[in-house]
């Protein structure tokens, strides 16, 4: 598919879902008076729905998005696995862990900024251990090795917050806002996650080109002019600013990094650049939608958006196992 | 025309010296040959002569600047590089693949621009993988996949060509067909570095020889005063039999050294 079109196509539903993003909530409100609300006048009521519940909602969902999807396949392309994803870097588990922590100690009713800054805390912590274990070598493989250890650390510390819970509302809290949502979220929420976020896309972007001469292998690239521990120290920053503050005001989502990139690669010439704009705007499309099908699923709780993307991942992968099974 | 010097190169890897002191100067316009035994450190002196290793002991110098000083990118527009085996991650077009070699060439956020699509034309014309532009790489077979990495090297355009192991997995006629492209290479003023395993087709086609042996350089010269009964029975351990065919040395190993 040509990339124009692609792109284009990508921004059209990236369009779409925030347009029902900021249509349907659980209060009614007429195309006719967010119409109003949209140009100014409008009744305050329909004002306050649209610009300080469902735009922040909107806007989370395109930016979260957009980070998983960018980061899914940025690092997809550095460590050449197809079934790699921010997780495998450790950092969303210690973005989680540093809001568990907000949660548990009650650190996070004093002020709702709290939690979400300790989360980026957390992300830049676990970028600090990363460069710590992982050292200067240039291999791939050593990086994985350093984030496993520090993604099962932090869901050690997770774990652990949950069996000391004090009680089992404390228990509920955390482990509900682990499921990953955007209910309720303000501008406030934007102005911590946003800067993150367009720093971390920027800096994973910017990779491209050096994604591609990896395709090579590690002395191919170096030997088209590829700056392997740049390039390593771009990526790590990038994956842990932008994915730090998505965790942060979402809680963890996962898939969405894993499997964008698997929806959006076969639509271009499958070199790893190719795939990160895409990933972004699929990421941010992707999960805008399953944000409004969250509100739309008729549940007692409202479902959390971690557990639709869940359910999202698993037909991609069944399909992509028929297609390597050539059963489709 | 670019002349690299090397001088007391000395490399270990890990604790294994594979380098001890490697002393040369090579000429653009030649097409060089590097053989040796396995581990005899082919590889660890073509990586070298790119920067990839770094030397204990020695330099490397690139028109009597050292390597270590020149930027990345100065050494991908001045070496292209064949690497040793078929390593390919992502199932890229052929076309693409090529395309990767104009990487060094290109400014930031810049596109391909005609020249460089020129010389992506040319290497995939050059080695004959016209047919194959538009088909998936990884789907190749082991020598179309040899071909096309090798253009890929080629669209660098760059003043020096290292190829490890060019010929494997090739057939004859493909081995001579790439043997005497890069001969031609050579002939328009490229310093070309091969490290080959085939005796007779390094004799046939290169101009020089370097002949290695446990890091060391055992000899240096013309194909024909290298690949002698003595040096083939001291580095390689074999009895071969050396003879002439259309005015060049032809080597057939016959039996290990009793």
């Amino acid at each position: 598919m040509p990339r124009a079109l692609l792109l284009g196509l990508l921004l059209a539903c990236c369009a779409a879902a925030v347009l029902l993003s900021i249509g349907i909530g659980t209060a009614p409100l007429s195309f006719s008076r967010m119409a109003a609300a949209l140009t100014g006048d409008g009744d305050p009521v329909a004002r306050i729905i649209l610009f300080d519940l469902r735009m922040p909602r909107a806007l989370l969902g395109l930016s979260v998005g957009a980070m998983l999807g960018v980061a899914g396949a940025a690092l997809q392309g550095y460590l050449r696995n197809p079934l790699a994803e921010p997780s495998v870097v450790g950092v969303s588990n210690a973005a989680a862990l540093g809001a568990v922590i907000a949660l548990y100690f009650g650190f996070a009713a004093l002020h709702p900024a709290i939690l979400p800054v300790m989360a980026v805390i957390g992300a830049f912590a676990a970028l600090g251990a990363l460069f710590l274990l992982s050292g200067a070598s240039e291999s791939p493989l050593t990086l994985i090795l350093a984030g496993i250890a520090i993604a099962t650390l932090a869901g050690a510390g997770i774990s652990l917050t949950l069996n000391l819970s004090p009680n089992p509302f404390a228990a509920m809290e955390i482990a509900t806002w682990l499921l990953g949502s955007l209910e309720d979220r303000s501008f406030n929420h934007v102005l911590i996650a946003l800067p993150c976020i367009a720093a971390g896309v920027a800096l994973l972007l910017w990779n491209g080109r050096a994604l591609d001469a990896l395709t090579l292998g590690e002395d191919g690239a170096q030997a088209l002019g590829v700056d392997l521990g740049q390039m390593r120290l771009r990526l790590m920053l990038g994956v842990a600013c932008g994915v730090g503050g998505a965790v942060a005001v979402s809680g963890s989502i996962g898939f969405v990094g894993l499997i964008v990139p698997h929806i959006v690669r076969p639509l271009t010439d499958r070199s790893p650049s190719a795939v990160l704009l895409p990933s972004a705007l699929g990421g941010a499309a992707l999960l805008t939608f399953a944000d409004v099908l969250v509100r739309l699923i008729p549940t007692n709780n409202e479902l959390k958006l971690g557990v639709v993307t869940a359910f999202l991942g698993v037909p991609v992968f069944l399909i992509h196992l028929m297609r390597e099974r050539r059963l489709w | 025309m670019v002349t690299i010097t090397i001088e007391g190169l000395r490399i270990s890897l890990g604790k294994h010296p594979a380098l001890r002191g490697i002393d040369a100067s090579l000429d653009g316009g030649m097409l060089i040959g590097i053989i040796g035994p396995n581990g005899a450190g082919k590889s660890t002196l073509a990586r070298a002569i790119l920067g990839l290793v770094k030397p204990e002991q020695g330099r490397v110098l690139i028109d009597a600047v050292e390597t270590s000083a020149l930027p990345r990118a100065k050494i991908a527009r001045t070496i292209a590089y064949l690497p040793q085996g078929q390593t390919l991650h992502w199932p890229l077009d052929v076309e693409r693949l090529v395309a990767l070699g104009r990487l060094p060439h290109l400014a930031p956020f810049s596109d391909i621009s005609s020249a460089d699509q020129a010389a992506i034309d040319k290497a995939i014309a050059l080695t004959d993988v016209e047919a194959l532009r538009h088909r998936t790489a990884t789907e190749l077979s082991g020598g179309e996949r040899a071909r096309v990495l090798l253009a890929r090297a080629l669209a660098v355009e760059a003043p020096v060509l290292i190829a490890d192991e060019p010929l494997a997995s090739l057939d004859p006629g493909h081995q001579l067909e790439v043997m005497e492209l890069l001969r031609a290479q050579a002939a328009s003023g490229t310093l070309v570095i091969a490290v080959l395993h085939d005796l007779t087709l390094a004799a046939r086609f290169c101009d020089r020889i370097l002949l290695l042996n446990k890091g060391e350089i055992a000899a240096d010269g013309d194909p024909s005063d290298v690949l002698n009964a003595g040096n083939l029975a001291t580095v390689y351990g074999v009895r071969a039999w050396l003879g002439q065919a259309d005015g060049a040395p032809v080597v057939i190993p016959l039996s290990r050294n009793p």
